[in-house]
């Protein structure tokens, strides 16, 4: 029951911004990147449904395109790390022995280093942009995915199943591929779900810090970051994008809890 | 005090040895990732030949690769992290003056968000799926989805500026006027409270349930003892170890992520100095402050792990 519940609740709050995502794409009220200097600093009104910032731009079409950025910015973020951290993991797994220890103890020294950090070193080399920032975090979340499949593939080799698949003649490889690798599948869902959390989290962090997406380009966080100076005197700027960036959290994490809980009951939150 | 026991924590404290130096790798292949040569970015234009000839040579950037790292590794093991490159103050006491900032507001802060959580989750264990529970995990949920920063910039909107209760831009040292220095320090550690109870509420809550399903506190209660004692005595101890462990990463990720809390309330601490240095180039600031945080995270995580067997005896057994 209570379930259900969250997943609805989280599932509508998905949907939701990813059609405000999708719809960005094709239409906003106004553009997004256009100046109106006679138009500063408006309140909400019948023109500006959500008031327009310092330079004059409308705020509400700027949060839609926002929500393109950060969501396209989480996707290709968590697919790095899921493709990366699932080959290396069954790399790990499948051989076992040096290869494996040689490569635990590279991967639990990243997992040594908070993901922030990592990301923000890496965005020292890679640049404030956005392939920068999927590249940062996308890396600085491998490690975890790493562990988690290597992990499932070290426990599912032992099962009934895949020794049978092995007694009838199926090379090491297919075994991998066809019996095992779909097993992850669940785990990693969970995972992945709560990694896209992170990463909203993270790319929004990283953007008001000014090391995200760049400017004139909307994103919730460069908002957020943009909207401070003027948080007295005109507040709208500073609420819009934060109820953006928790509502996308709250949908995910209910989700993602939902997810847990049916997929993997036994899988605590990290 | 077993012999397994220290064969545990003497095991677990070689483990950062190898950690470290690895952490150490990571962050000079990092560094020399960079494009360009930090001799040149100082220098920039207006440097002669001999001049970046000179700087080069002062950096060993003109040696073998590994003879860097050597070099590099020696300097950094005897804390000469160097000087930054846009004021020229030694990069070590600028971290640890900037570290007693983030440090203050993010122990005080996880402290406060323990002892408010632990209890909040065992209490909600223990009246699962009741509407008690459900607005627990509802609030834990609801504080785990906010960013901190915006958090920060609504508290700073209406407790500052609308209540002005507390001062909302600047900072002085605990050493010149703590009365001061506390009430800069106010809104970031409430702040960090509210979003840390949420992750450990969450946490605590759900080992909580599972410690109450074992045998033992079934068991404990057929004896008749109170359900406070049961709570106290028997759950308390068995679901605290996982949110013990949660706690080292919490401490490691905030001491990373305290950067945005740092913008918002505009408080010198370790993370503004890493995001400045960053947007400077002045890389061996940058530098100093990955290592000096990852060193530190790596530290935390040893601590927590050696007072681990307290809430949990087993693992120094296995």
């Amino acid at each position: 029951m209570k379930l259900r519940t969250n997943a609805l609740i989280g599932g509508l709050l998905v949907a939701t911004v990813t059609a405000m995502a999708l719809l960005s794409v094709i239409w906003t009220p106004y553009n997004p990147l256009r100046l109106n200097l006679r138009m500063r600093l408006k309140p909400p009104g019948s023109l500006h449904w959500l008031g327009t910032d310092e330079f004059g731009r409308d705020i509400l079409s700027r949060l839609l395109a926002g929500a393109g950025a950060s969501l396209l910015v989480a996707a290709l973020t968590v697919l790095v790390a899921l493709l990366l951290g699932t080959l290396l993991g069954l790399i790990a797994g499948y051989f076992r022995g040096r290869i494996d220890r040689v490569m635990m103890v590279f991967n639990d020294a990243l997992l040594a280093f908070p993901g922030i950090l990592l990301a923000l070193g890496i965005m020292v080399v890679t640049g404030a942009n956005k392939y920068g920032i999927v590249l940062a975090l996308g890396l600085a979340y491998t490690p975890t995915v790493v562990r988690l499949v290597r992990g499932t593939v070290l426990s599912l080799r032992e099962k009934e199943y895949v020794e049978a698949s092995r007694v009838i003649g199926n090379s090491e490889l297919v075994t991998m591929l066809r019996h095992i690798l779909p097993n992850c599948a669940a785990p990693l869902m969970v995972l992945g779900t709560s990694m896209f959390g992170w990463v909203v989290l993270a790319e929004s962090a990283l953007s008001f810090l000014g090391l995200g997406v760049p400017p004139p380009a909307p994103t919730w966080g460069n908002m957020l970051s943009s909207g401070r100076p003027y948080i007295e005197s005109a507040a709208w700027l500073g609420i819009a994008p934060g109820v953006c960036i928790a509502l996308t959290l709250l949908g995910i994490n209910l989700l993602g809890d939902a997810l847990r809980d049916w997929l993997d009951p036994r899988m605590e939150p990290r | 005090m077993s012999s397994s026991f220290l064969l545990y924590l003497l095991r677990r404290a070689l483990w950062t040895v190898p950690t470290l130096l690895l952490v150490a790798v990571l962050v000079f292949v990092l560094m020399r990732l960079i494009p360009g040569d930090p001799a040149q970015l100082i220098l920039g234009d207006a440097g002669t030949a001999e001049q970046l000839a000179d700087l080069r040579a002062q950096f060993g950037l003109d040696k073998p690769i590994l003879v860097q790292f050597g070099l590099w590794l020696s300097h950094m093991a005897s804390g000469d992290f160097g000087h930054s490159l846009s004021s020229g103050e030694a990069v070590l006491p600028l971290l640890l003056e900037r570290f007693q900032v983030s440090a203050a507001i993010v122990l005080v802060a996880v402290g406060a968000a323990t002892l408010l959580a632990v209890p909040a989750g065992l209490f909600a264990a223990w009246k699962q799926n009741s509407l008690t529970d459900t607005v627990i995990v509802a609030g834990a949920t609801f504080f785990l989805s906010i960013p901190s920063f915006w958090l920060g910039l609504l508290l700073l909107l209406f407790v500052g500026l609308k209540l002005g209760w507390v001062p909302v831009v600047g900072y002085v040292t605990f050493s010149q006027d703590w009365r001061a220095a506390a009430s800069y320090l106010v809104l970031p550690v409430i702040t960090l409270t509210l979003i840390e109870m949420g992750v450990l509420t969450r946490m605590a809550r759900s080992s909580a349930i599972e410690t109450l399903r074992l045998e033992y506190v079934t068991h404990a209660r057929a004896k008749g003892l109170s359900e406070l004692r049961v709570l106290l005595r028997h759950v308390l101890p068995n679901a605290f170890a996982p949110t013990w462990t949660l706690i080292g990463l919490v401490l490691g990720n905030l001491l990373g992520g305290i950067a945005v809390l740092e913008t918002v309330f505009t408080l010198p601490g370790l993370g503004r100095l890493l995001v400045d240095a960053i947007f400077a180039r002045d890389y061996p600031v940058v530098q100093g402050c990955l290592l000096f945080t990852a060193g530190i995270y790596v530290l935390v995580n040893l601590v927590v792990d050696l007072f681990y067997p307290l809430f949990d005896p087993r693992v120094a057994t296995s």
